[in-house]
């Protein structure tokens, strides 16, 4: 593929001949571009070119962008037909981009961009609440436009399709928890008071934390990716247009059934928390059945049970708060459907720590 | 004459889904150079038969020579090497929204050929040019409008200068302006590139605009109730449905 040139009287002779399929000559190129700026009139011969494809294409695109610039002449006529026209439909431009997007921000533009963020995002999430709590306000007095079928749809999904997994993750915490506690409390040979440690650990925090975490990356994430998905297909906007609100059609029937199955899961999280505990107890710590279960039912009480399911109670409202509101808000595109999602979860379980301190404190302070 | 040899070769295929038949032992050619039309009313097995075509869905049985190679039978490895051959522009576009249009389009010249970096910008470059893109190289998807998506998934589909593309609807969603631009654009590429083109479209006025061989799907008899040039089609055709879809149910409203 031998691409000649020669620069005479500041006319520049190019001829292309051969093959000039897959053509990537750099330093060629390079020679070519810089006996181009000196020229005045650039011609081209190409009686000899054989096969050609878009990398030759490049090469004249450059090379005419470049005349362009400098105001010099340039005659492709000789070129065949085809090529010819390419080069021109590509020279042809229809429309210019308004400006080009901006990627970087300096430093001090982004903190205040990242603070008014986090101020608008909190105002819109309470006011998101407040909408929600409206139409909680709503199904009570049977106004809500809310079809039964999805309510019903979304009990099952986070009703008994949850129990194997809570059962499971919960199984192996409580086992962890006697685990963890025994090698301690052997050294004392108080390894009895692994069965009171299991008991208060799972029924105070410990089984509405594991429930609220599997719903949360479960469901939670489940109900963003949804709802996102609808944002992308235009279906909120019909929605809205129909005057349906996006709370009572969408929010209110996951909502409610999470506030349903939430306490649920929690008290099935507690004992087979307390089941894993007495599973390592028995079979690994000699501890007899029956002791091991006289000290469990001695140290349970019922309002640390209640706590626990009270917890349960409010994570279900923040785990389908926070997956509706980021579906709900979510842009236009397939990426920021995987981003709602991710957002729900990690808001939703820093949420459930930050009210959990917060109820944590409250409980003290009443005694409980 | 290289114009009568055949490109894409369809003998008795069969589609469908399930137990579900569409098209029952459908043959046609396209010629090279062609622009072959695909039509038929809404829900006849157009896009379908556009999936199997591009080796997204099997058919039930018949063949498909892409190239003189059946693509029906092919491995992998060869499907892989014929598919690179083909460009296809899907309905609205289908560019990833987590890349510029520039990495869109480098995309299948970085995983298929071993040009240098700076040949491949350039070469983006050009191929924006080419669909009246220039200068929208970092843009992201979401940033442009509809008929920009679908000039820049052209871009994409001719990136590795394919011998065959395919369209799936170009007009739709298009004003008919740009609607026309595309089609100009289409006739354009053809005959600079010789590029063989498929379109599926019901759009009439780009059937008679740029079609040079065509075929008539009809759901009903599930099979090809036309083939052949859509103008003389319309001239000569004797079947009243195909007559019918061509002048719009024209003679129903006379």
């Amino acid at each position: 593929m031998p691409l000649t040139f020669n620069l005479t009287k500041q006319t520049l002779e190019m001829e292309l001949s051969g093959n000039f399929s897959s053509y990537d000559n750099e330093t060629e190129k390079t020679a070519l571009f810089n006996a181009a700026a000196k020229a005045r009139n650039i011609l081209v011969k190409t009686s000899g070119l054989e096969r050609w494809d878009s990398t030759l294409v490049v090469v004249l695109y450059e090379l005419a962008k470049r005349a362009d610039k400098q105001k010099t002449s340039y005659d492709f006529s000789s070129l065949p037909e085809n090529l010819h026209r390419l080069v021109s439909l590509a020279l042809e431009v229809d429309r210019n981009p308004p400006s080009p997007p901006s990627r970087t921000t300096p430093w001090l533009e982004a903190l205040g961009g990242w603070g008014l963020n986090i101020y608008t995002g909190f105002i819109s999430g309470l006011k998101f609440l407040g909408r929600l709590l409206t139409s909680i306000g709503r199904f009570l007095t049977g106004k809500a436009v809310m079809r039964p079928v999805d309510f019903l749809f979304a009990l099952e999904d986070c009703g008994y399709r949850a129990v194997a997994i809570v059962s499971l993750v919960s199984f192996m915490v409580g086992l962890i928890l006697a685990f963890v506690g025994a090698i301690q409390l052997q050294t004392f040979g108080a390894q009895i008071y692994v069965a009171s440690l299991v008991t208060i650990g799972m029924t105070r925090i410990m089984g509405a934390i594991m429930a609220g975490i599997i719903m949360a990356g479960r469901t939670g994430a489940s109900y963003a990716a949804a709802i996102g998905t609808m944002q992308v297909n235009e279906e909120i906007d019909a929605l809205k247009t129909m005057g349906i609100p996006v709370t009572d059609f969408l929010v209110l029937p996951r909502t409610l059934s999470l506030l349903i199955t939430m306490p649920v899961l929690t008290v099935l999280a507690d004992f087979m928390g307390i089941f894993g505990g007495t599973f390592v107890g028995t079979v690994m710590l000699d501890i007899s059945l029956q002791e091991y279960i006289k000290f469990s039912v001695d140290t349970f009480e019922l309002d640390n049970f209640l706590v626990g399911v009270f917890h349960g109670f409010l994570y279900g409202m923040i785990i389908s708060l926070c997956g509706c509101y980021y579906g709900v808000n979510c842009g236009r595109n397939a990426d920021s459907v995987g981003m709602a999602a991710t957002k729900s979860v990690v808001s939703a379980i820093v949420w459930m720590i930050v009210v959990t301190g917060i109820l944590t404190f409250i409980f003290k302070v009443l005694g409980i | 004459m290289n114009k009568q040899q055949p490109e894409i070769e369809v003998n008795n295929l069969t589609l469908g889904y399930g137990n579900f038949t569409l098209m029952k032992d459908i043959s046609f050619q396209v010629n090279k150079g062609d622009i072959f039309i695909i039509m038929g009313a809404s829900g006849g097995g157009k896009s379908t038969l556009l999936k199997a075509l591009t080796g997204l869905l099997e058919p039930f049985s018949g063949q498909i020579c892409i190239g003189g190679t059946d693509f029906t039978k092919a491995s992998p490895q060869q499907r892989n090497q014929i598919m690179q051959r083909c460009g296809i522009l899907y309905q609205s576009g289908a560019l990833f929204s987590s890349m510029t249009l520039a990495e869109n389009i480098a995309l299948p010249l970085q995983r298929y050929t071993s040009y240098s970096p700076k040949l491949i910008s350039e070469l983006v470059s050009l191929k924006l040019a080419l669909v009246g893109l220039t200068g929208f190289e970092d843009y992201y998807p979401s940033e442009i409008s509809g008929g920009m998506k679908k000039r820049a998934g052209l871009a994409r589909a001719l990136a590795l200068d394919p011998k065959i593309v395919y369209f799936d609807e170009p007009s739709a969603g298009l004003d008919p302006i740009s609607s026309k631009l595309l089609d100009d654009l289409i006739l354009d590429l053809n005959q600079s590139l010789g590029t063989t083109i498929v379109v599926v479209t019901h759009e009439l006025d780009s059937i008679f605009a740029i079609g040079s061989n065509s075929i008539f799907l009809d759901a009903d008899t599930k099979g090809i109730s036309g083939r052949g040039n859509p103008k003389e089609l319309l001239k000569n055709t004797q079947n009243p449905k195909l007559r019918e879809f061509l002048t719009r149910g024209g003679e129903k409203n006379a």
